[in-house]
């Protein structure tokens, strides 16, 4: 089966300094596959080469056999398809959580406002926030937010979701509300990658593990040979590091 | 000077002055902030894009017009303008331009170059997440900037869009360079005619710094009312 994800010899550049170094790697449908690695190792660059948010210089990104670097590529098409989920929410702060889930599905997809508005009512039900459909994104809190984010995402249909770290900027009591809605995600055979320092997340649902280092995929294994006996010295330390505690 | 104050002049006069005068110099407020804001918008969006010599021939525009002085402007376009109209439809002589459209254009495009850094500033204002995060829903630009970014720029520069409405309204009095009777034309017209110029000098002076700091408290109120919560 051909990828629907596939990352191929990527190498990107910010002015003389090299962000990227000539990453590959492939996502299956149904695959959930989580990146770590340092900060500033790239990781979020990556996966904004994926829907093209940020352009790359070298190797080819396809996903569901569009080549995403291809200049005849319509962008904003393929977008449609992929959601995104950000590190800080991004919901749109002058519009009402139910106006944030129907505004793409109405100007981008084209459909009707009542179809839109029942998509996204369903959708907010599932991420447990139906009473807060009328309110405004600043009067909500950091994880429900984030749900809203990720029902917002998911009301497009999307072939897959990506993640740039969904629970860096939360409190930590909130960060386990998103955690579980991303879980039924996976679980429900969503193809995710997803970028966070959530190891206990990438133990319970990811099928593969990449780590990154300056720039550079270290290591891309399946979760159990990840967390049982990483090859590289840099993921070892990485580990040791963040699951001493 | 103050021993023979005739203060009826004023009463007498009130409905030329409101009616002829100050309903002139609102409209003309009115319609070059609105058409100000369109253009400067625009301009702001050419500013801000990334299509070769668009940024460096808005930013020319901009510059330019905001290192003349107004009055210079309202000169020159009220003397261009046929000519321009007479070169733009090939006619046989100068198009005749009221004083008022004349007055309009030159207000709009005068304007347009100030909204212009307004609104750039707003739309900077705007995280970049933002424009990610409608671009990952698959918006185009378009879309994005009317539904995502501009009105969220927009509300963040209200207040100073309306600041700079505020000074328009006073600098609106220069039209009477083209001989354009707005309100203090009209106050003045009264005062030349009646001999009256303390009387009509000094109310014009009221009536404008009423309603400039009547509407500054207004815009006060209006900032925290619409302001986002983030």
């Amino acid at each position: 089966m051909s990828a629907m994800i596939a990352i191929s010899h990527v190498s990107k550049w910010y002015g003389k300094i090299q962000v990227l170094k000539n990453c590959s790697a492939d996502v299956a449908k149904g695959e959930v596959v989580v990146v770590c690695g340092p900060s500033g190792s790239g990781k979020s660059t990556l996966i904004k080469c994926v829907n093209g948010l940020e352009p790359f210089e070298e190797g080819t990104i396809t996903v569901d056999g569009v080549s995403v670097g291809d200049p005849h590529t319509k962008l904003p098409k393929l977008r449609a398809r992929i959601g995104m989920v950000f590190q800080h929410f991004e919901l749109f702060p002058h519009l009402s959580v139910m106006r944030n889930l129907a505004l793409a599905q109405i100007k981008v997809l084209g459909r009707d406002p009542k179809t839109a508005a029942e998509k996204g009512m369903k959708l907010l039900e599932r991420v447990g926030l139906r009473a807060h459909a009328d309110k405004y994104p600043g009067q909500l809190s950091g994880g429900q937010q984030q749900r809203v984010a990720i029902a917002r995402a998911l009301a497009m249909d999307p072939i897959a979701m990506l993640f740039d770290e969904p629970t860096s900027a939360l409190d930590p009591e909130m960060i386990n509300e998103v955690l579980d809605v991303m879980v039924t995600l996976a679980k429900e055979g969503m193809t995710m990658i997803v970028v966070t320092h959530e190891m206990g997340f990438a133990r319970k649902v990811a099928n593969r593990v990449v780590f990154m280092d300056k720039g550079e995929i270290v290591e891309d294994a399946p979760t159990a040979d990840f967390f049982g006996k990483p090859r590289s010295e840099r993921a070892q330390l990485f580990l040791s590091k963040i699951l001493q505690h | 000077m103050f021993s023979n104050i005739d203060w009826n002049v004023i009463i007498r006069s009130l409905p030329y002055l409101f009616l002829d005068g100050m309903r002139f110099t609102i409209m003309l407020t009115l319609m070059a902030t609105a058409g100000g804001i369109v253009i400067g918008t625009l301009l702001a969006l050419a500013r801000l894009s990334n299509i070769p010599g668009l940024s460096q021939v808005a930013g020319a525009y901009v510059n330019l017009i905001r290192s003349m002085p107004l009055v210079l402007v309202i000169f020159w376009f009220f003397f261009l303008v046929p000519y321009i109209g007479q070169w733009l439809t090939g006619a046989s002589r100068p198009i005749q331009v009221g004083a008022f459209i004349s007055a309009l254009v030159t207000f709009t495009l005068f304007e347009a170059a100030y909204f212009c850094e307004i609104m750039r500033a707003g739309i900077q204002s705007i995280p970049r997440g933002q424009v990610q995060a409608a671009q990952a829903l698959g918006m185009p630009y378009w879309t994005a900037m009317r539904d995502v970014i501009l009105p969220q720029a927009f509300r963040n520069m209200v207040p100073v869009l309306l600041t700079q409405t505020i000074i328009l309204f006073q600098d609106t009095s220069l039209v009477y360079v083209i001989s354009v009777t707005d309100f203090l034309g009209a106050a003045s017209k009264v005062a030349q005619r009646d001999g009256r110029l303390v009387e009509m000098y000094l109310f014009a002076a009221i009536v404008y710094f009423v309603i400039s700091l009547a509407a500054s408290f207004w815009v006060r109120r209006l900032q925290q009312r619409i302001a986002i919560v983030r």
